[in-house]
């Protein structure tokens, strides 16, 4: 099976007055059909510059300096914006943390819709309202018919997440980009929201990038993560065998410092120190300062290791034996 | 109880005995409510005046909460936003004044405290913030902040107050170097060890944690969770953790209460809770609580919107949304009962059937 997305070696910078952030530092992942990648790290660790780099949604002072995002074998990165336009919201679509960077305040949320509809289809008004009807519904919006009349102040945070999933999905696009949208709603919406979102993107066969800090949330809906630090990705494997096994220090200390059901009274296991700043990172492995098993070789380009089909490490460790078998 | 014996200027934390050898809550609440609302203006006062009513709007932040902190125990209390949660923490640290009900600490009333021993209330309940961003002075410099509360209560001399302020900052995990900084030098991790090392300055035997740990890192929240752990048993402190993650609470509490709408739903050991979680509230926020286990989870969310606190659901609040509710939940508000021994519950379920 071919992937959706391709992406290889991305390289997305920003020019600062104090010299240049390396945000994406050479990014590679494939996305598959109907899979969903968690893309996992800490604030500055470029996982949104990546997701909106994809699409070509970064602004100056921003640039991608180099690589290649090929989305179903067509390459996207340089591609003229009007192009990049009639594929964003038709084949990719992007979810955002907070709904009203998607829904305009003054405008009815039926009006919004029918918008999207008609951007890429050419279809009657009446149509596109109703196709704007029947999304809402799937995402769970009681009476959408009259709920397109209202406007999105009129809604909750959680049913304007919903509504711009509804959006998202209105065009029933092959790849959805979702950063954090779970991250402002409280736990019972959340669990509400992922529940729809796992069931919609196994109906429609989406793939999905789901951008996150939160480990656990991901563990729960994902097939792959990519783990990021400091603009690059520095494990990526299938879920459950990165969650269970991490091989990479930082991944192990990750998922350590997460208190789990077993911890009580327990030390939770720490990372001590803080992210590099994109500044200013350390030659060789931007990790090494805060890693305990950090040697004189790791100030070197570390090198990228495969251990077992679908996984990469990024890291000089030898990987443990259990791992290859 | 009488108000004279209420606080021992020098009291060591620890549990604090009362007459009877009894073990005293360090913090109690007796059926605190507060209410916000707007206070009549011009235009309702003229239609009261006409004989006519406007109704006044008032949100029920807390509605006839009981709660008890033994001393060295650390609750945790879980809620959704609006549930109260942050309000309850505010009347505890004495920030909001109660609409009605009583708030006792060890065992005196505190609206009945002289004018020394109410300064001596809020010196020993110290608060934690949820943004380190919002709740330090970007003017101030760091050791400054952490020393002006013990002047102002004369536990240091201002002489000494930068030897103070240093050693605070040490206590924290911070370089004392660093005092003569200002706040946006520092992470956000950072700003947080200097919110707690300012609480602690004034020597509390109490901390209302307030989100604490929401807004940072991962592997930033594991370094303040076991700063947090290590304060409680070298200074023998007391927290009540206020949280919306269950993860977070778990893992530092002997006790957890949750919240809905206002009122305490459930209150058990941290065992008890997540063993044998009792109202349907928090079973539903049991099940929901994500594992990092790696395996495929199929989300299994409860249904509804939380409800407007302006306008709660008659009876129990989370009838609406409840699965096992009968006609006695629309109507009837269950009381907090006990379930097995230390567990409390506010479910018609345990207390005679929902009627259904």
């Amino acid at each position: 099976m071919d992937p959706i997305l391709s992406v290889r070696d991305l390289r997305t910078e920003f020019a600062t007055g104090a010299g240049v952030a390396r945000a994406v530092n050479g990014v590679s992942f494939d996305v598959m059909p109907g899979h969903v990648l968690g893309l996992v790290g800490e604030s500055g660790s470029g996982k949104s510059v990546t997701g909106f780099s994809l699409i070509g949604l970064v602004d100056a002072p921003g640039r991608i300096v180099g690589g290649s995002v090929r989305h179903r074998g067509r390459e996207l990165v340089g591609l003229p914006q009007s192009e990049l336009r009639a594929l964003r919201g038709k084949e990719i679509a992007m979810i955002f943390q907070d709904p009203m960077m998607t829904l305009n305040p003054v405008l009815k949320i039926g009006t919004q819709m029918i918008e999207t509809v008609l951007a890429h289809d050419p279809v009657s008004r009446q149509e596109a309202r109703e196709r704007a009807r029947a999304a809402l519904g799937k995402v769970g919006i009681a009476s959408p018919d009259e709920r397109l009349d209202a406007y999105p102040h009129q809604f909750s945070g959680g049913m304007r997440q919903r509504v711009a999933i509804a959006i998202a999905f209105l065009h029933r696009p092959s790849l959805i980009i979702a950063d954090e949208p779970t991250t402002a709603l409280d736990v019972t919406i959340q669990s509400q929201i992922l529940s729809e979102m796992q069931t919609l993107a196994r109906q429609e066969q989406t793939a999905v990038i789901w951008i996150s800090h939160d480990l656990s949330i991901v563990s729960g809906l994902a097939d792959n993560v990519a783990v990021m630090y400091a603009g690059r990705i520095v494990e990526h494997g299938p879920v459950a065998d990165v969650l269970t096994r991490p091989l990479h220090p930082y991944a192990q200390g990750l998922i350590a410092s997460v208190p789990g059901a077993q911890m009580r009274g327990r030390r939770l296991a720490q990372i001590d120190g803080m992210a590099p700043s994109l500044l200013a990172l350390p030659a060789g492995c931007a990790f090494r300062p805060r890693c305990v098993m950090a040697q004189a070789i790791c100030e070197a380009e570390p090198p990228v290791q495969a251990p077992a089909t679908g996984r990469m490490v990024r890291c000089v460790l030898p990987v443990r034996d259990e791992v290859a078998a | 109880m009488n108000a004279s014996d209420v606080v021992e200027p020098d009291a060591v934390a620890g549990p604090a005995l009362s007459a009877g050898g009894a073990v005293q809550p360090l913090i109690e609440l007796a059926q605190v409510s507060k209410r916000f609302g707007r206070k009549a203006d011009l235009l309702s006062r003229l239609a009261a005046r006409l004989g006519g009513r406007l109704p006044l709007r008032h949100v029920h932040a807390l509605d006839q909460v009981d709660l008890s902190v033994m001393p060295g125990e650390v609750v945790g209390l879980v809620g959704e936003s609006g549930c109260g949660k942050s309000t309850l923490g505010r009347v505890v640290a004495g920030i909001h004044q109660q609409s009605s009900g009583d708030l006792f600490y060890k065992g005196g009333n505190v609206a009945n405290l002289s004018l020394s021993k109410r300064r001596d209330f809020t010196r020993r309940v110290q608060m934690v913030f949820q943004d380190p961003y919002a709740s330090l002075n970007p003017r101030m410099r760091v050791g400054q902040m952490v020393s002006e509360a013990p002047i102002a209560h004369g536990l240091v001399s201002a002489v000494e107050a930068d030897d103070y302020a240093a050693t605070m900052l040490r206590m924290v995990g911070l370089d004392p170097g660093l005092r003569r900084r200002f706040p946006h030098q520092f992470s956000g991790g950072q700003r947080q060890r200097i919110c707690i090392a300012r609480a602690l300055a004034v020597k509390p035997d109490f901390l209302v944690c307030d989100e604490a740990v929401a807004s940072l890192d991962v592997s930033i929240q594991a370094q303040v969770l076991n700063l947090f752990m290590d304060l409680k048993d070298s200074l023998g402190l007391t927290y009540l953790f206020i949280s919306h993650d269950l993860n977070v609470v778990r893992f530092l509490s002997d006790r957890i209460v949750i919240m809905y709408l206002g009122r305490v739903v459930e209150s058990a050991t941290t065992e008890a809770l997540f063993s044998a979680p009792s109202h349907p509230y928090t079973r539903a926020l049991v099940e929901q609580v994500p594992q990092l286990d790696g395996r495929r989870q199929q989300f299994r969310p409860i249904e509804g919107e939380i409800p407007s606190p302006l306008a709660p659901p008659p009876g129990c609040h989370f009838h609406p949304r409840c699965a096992q509710a009968g006609p006695r939940c629309r109507i009837e508000m269950p009381a907090l009962r006990p379930v097995a021994g230390g567990h409390l519950a506010a479910c018609h379920l345990y207390d005679g059937g929902t009627g259904a």
